[in-house]
């Protein structure tokens, strides 16, 4: 069965792009305008990956990761945060908050497939 | 994503068009988040959304290779950081440099939408004040982002690497695979594994997420240290690592322990209206079908009008349950075009702002009912006469600093803009405490360009109403920064084709105040029935100036341009509908139907002969382009509740028809009109 993977951006064209590339990959793409739809989504069943992003309005993708991290269902899932070169300590956040891996934008679809390989089982 | 070669089928201009999609609008939320800082506004959530929007932006310019946009946008995001995590204080000075950049962003947007390049030093000044800004912060400026060209991955021959792998319980909980780093590895050459199980407990003392393995590789590889370090670059601060090459003097090249920074603090803010995209195109079709449904409805109520009521009670009733959900259905389906104004008014500030600049005044606009909601297609076409409005209060109205001084008013003037719902209508009001006009000025000027008769003494009012007049503005523009060859008759022709009427109010010395009244939408109409032999028209009720029944004294024949009504004084030219549109069995005499007055911009005030009114209806305007072909005359078509077709008359083309008509006629006795008509359908 296709791996599932939730997109997580606020913006439409990053969601458009990173499910474009993930579903030509063979994954089944779920995705969310924010952290709160997140949360929503990813009570509608099980995950393997959830790719967020950092600034958003509502619920920003630190509190997302917080979040999944301290609920049951979906603890252990991989979650990448999509940042910039430029967000500094960013990556640290994230990873403070609990996230597994960071990608960095812009990335190309193979910079994508690769990274999302590198931590989903 | 940037693209790639390989990339085939990604479609990139689709995405493309997308983040433009998205630009505009996150532009118009900084706009107006700005704009509420500039008022004061230092909530987090402002902050914090002013920079998201940004952030945003630079995003997706990063993606679709829009480097003068990244570059701005970063120094712009670097600041609106700083802002937000208040290393730089919000000062007058800061906000409005944000207010500049945020214009030059939307110029550097629009530049890279179009792919059209900018001048190398375009927007310098304001990217420096920022660094400036910058510069007194705590943190010092990031460098404008490049993309770190990674450096070799190839070290040169083939090394042997020792790495020790200890995992915290840490890494395991962010759901880092030690599994999939060992694959990693492999990926890099050959891969020696051995396990360090000591730290194992016994089985009923395991804690299932906790840390017990540890590993030590040997990895024999053609690849550098960076790229081993790579594998482990999102763990490196989850476990203790140690990486070296056994082949030259050992020198520890990496160990990391945990440094978990301070966490970001949550921003849960109210929560969002749920929204779709749609296609436009959907709605419309949306739209129209309801449209259908609605006049199917109208046909049934008619014909159930018919039906005695104690026979059929349950149809009746159904008829009106039909009725009443048609109605709400309608109402439904265009409140699904519906937006609000906002996207329009958000625009103004920056011009204020500009032309304040340009003209040395001091002016704030106070925009309110920024979220009353209008048809689309009115919103769209809503800019340019409330910009030239704008422009207007400003060059006209608001006086320079020092005299608006000696008038004892405030040194910054300021120029009001709002919307608001009035009965089934939108009334959008701009206000300057200016000046006012200038009656006698204004009166003077009519009467040197004739407008006015010499002598005459207009009321007051309708002394203000002559700035609507084609040739009251655009010949001598008092300045240029209004005039630009456009007035407000233009103005008023653009609010008029939008269903829309204009009005002025003014006092000399304390101000003027226009009001726009739109309808809310322009697929529905409100007109007047009318009936012309059998045909049956309909003229909009926003055209219609009065009905009346002249007397024969009244009508004069002018030879070659048809009859004409004397009224009041003036002189309008006929039209005779029935004459126009070769309808048999119509009134022909003025006298004896009804003459409705409409005003039109193009063709002024003219009379309507028609046979009799039969009512005012709210109609749903079918397009004839789109159905049949363009007619001359007509704007568009409507279905009356007995399913007849009802054409829906253009008064502002009416006239020529109808001089064309009796030209054409003229010399030809009644009869032979028909006649080319019927030698052309022999001839086909």
């Amino acid at each position: 069965m296709a791996k599932r993977i939730l997109a997580v951006d606020d913006s439409k064209t990053m969601r458009d792009m990173v499910s474009f590339t993930l579903k030509k990959a063979g994954f089944d793409v779920a995705e969310a305008e924010d952290g709160k739809a997140a949360l929503n989504v990813l009570t509608s069943g099980k995950f393997d990956l959830i790719i967020t992003d950092l600034n958003m309005p509502n619920m920003d993708g630190i509190s997302l990761i917080k979040n999944v991290r301290a609920g049951s269902q979906h603890r252990a899932v991989p979650i990448l945060i999509l940042t910039t070169e430029s967000d500094g300590t960013k990556k640290a956040d994230g990873k403070a908050a609990g996230a597994t891996g960071w990608l960095v934008k812009p990335f190309n679809p193979e910079q994508l497939i690769a990274t999302v390989n590198r931590v989903c089982p | 994503m940037s693209v790639t070669s390989d990339s085939e089928a990604y479609p990139i201009a689709q995405f493309r068009k997308t983040y433009f999609e998205e630009c505009a609008e996150l532009l118009d939320a900084l706009q107006s988040n700005l704009e509420l800082l500039a008022g004061g506004d230092e909530e987090d959530e402002t902050l914090h959304a002013i920079f998201r929007s940004v952030h945003s932006i630079k995003g997706g310019a990063g993606a679709f290779g829009c480097t003068d946009l990244v570059a701005f946008s970063h120094i712009f995001e670097s600041l609106l950081d700083a802002l937000r995590e208040h290393k730089v204080p919000a000062t007058r000075d800061v906000k409005q440099l944000l207010l500049r950049a945020s214009d030059a962003l939307a110029d550097i947007v629009n530049a890279a939408r179009l792919e059209q390049p900018l001048p190398g030093n375009f927007a310098a000044e304001i990217r420096a004040a920022m660094q400036d800004s910058l510069q007194g912060s705590v943190d010092a400026p990031v460098a404008v982002a490049a993309q770190s060209t990674p450096e070799s991955d190839v070290a040169g021959g083939e090394h042997t690497y020792r790495i020790v792998f200890r995992p915290h319980t840490e890494m395991l909980r962010k759901a880092n695979e030690p599994l999939l780093l060992i694959r990693e590895l492999c990926k890099l050459g050959v891969l020696t594994t051995e396990v360090d199980s000591a730290a194992l407990p016994a089985l009923e003392a395991i804690d299932p997420e906790a840390a017990y393995l540890s590993w030590t590789f040997t990895l024999e590889t053609v690849a550098s240290l960076n790229a081993i370090q790579d594998v482990f670059e999102f763990v490196e601060d989850d476990c203790d690592l140690k990486i070296e090459q056994l082949d030259i003097a050992p020198e520890p090249a990496e160990t990391a322990g945990s440094d978990p920074a301070g966490a970001v603090p949550t921003a849960t803010g109210p929560a969002p209206a749920q929204s779709i995209r749609v296609d436009v195109d959907k709605v419309d079709r949306l739209v129209n079908l309801v449209g259908e449904l609605v006049i199917s409805q109208a046909m049934l109520t008619e014909q159930g009008l018919s039906l005695p009521a104690d026979q059929y009670p349950t149809l009746i009733q159904g008829i009106e349950a039909l009725a009443q959900s048609a109605r709400e259905l309608q109402e439904s389906v265009m409140a699904i075009r519906a937006q609000p104004v906002k996207s329009v008014f958000a625009r103004m500030p920056r011009i204020v702002r500009e032309l304040a600049a340009t003209l040395g005044k001091e002016v704030r606009i106070v925009t309110s009912g920024e979220m009353t909601e209008i048809d689309k297609t009115v919103i769209e076409q809503l800019n340019d006469p409330l910009t030239h409005m704008i422009r207007n209060a400003l060059d006209h109205g608001i006086e320079p600093p020092a005299e608006r001084l000696a008038d004892g008013k405030p040194r910054q003037g300021t120029i009001l803009l709002s919307a608001a719902q009035r009965s089934g209508r939108i009334v959008i009001e701009v206000s300057d405490d200016g000046r006012g006009i200038n009656r006698e000025k204004v009166l003077a000027k009519a009467q040197a360009r004739g407008l006015v008769p010499a002598g005459a003494s207009p009321s007051d009012e309708d002394i203000d109403n002559l700035i609507f007049l084609p040739a009251f503005s655009t010949a001598d523009v008092i300045s240029n920064i209004s005039g630009r060859g456009v007035g407000m008759d233009v103005v008023k022709r653009n609010v008029q084709a939008l269903g829309g009427r204009i009005s002025v109010r003014s006092k000399f010395g304390q101000g003027s105040s226009f009001s726009l009244s739109l309808p809310l939408t322009l697929a529905v109409v409100d007109g007047m029935v009318v009936s012309v032999g059998d045909e049956t028209f309909i003229i909009p009720l926003v055209a219609i100036v009065e009905n009346l029944r002249p007397q024969a004294a009244d009508i004069h024949p002018i030879v070659g341009r048809g009859d004409v009504l004397a009224l009041r004084g003036e002189y309008l030219p006929l039209v005779y509908l029935h004459r126009a549109f070769a309808i048999g069995g119509a009134i022909a005499d003025p006298c004896r139907g009804i003459v409705i007055i409409v005003q039109s911009e193009s063709a002024g005030r003219v009379g309507i002969v028609v046979d009799e009114l039969l009512g005012q209806q709210q109609v749903v305007v079918k397009s004839l382009e789109a159905n049949y072909e363009p007619v001359d005359g007509i704007s568009g078509a409507t279905i009356l509740g007995n399913g007849r077709v009802a054409l829906i008359l253009d008064v502002g083309r009416l006239h020529e028809i109808d001089i064309r008509g009796t030209d054409s006629r003229l010399p030809l006795p009644e009869t032979s009109r028909i006649e080319p008509a019927e030698d052309m359908t022999h001839a086909a």
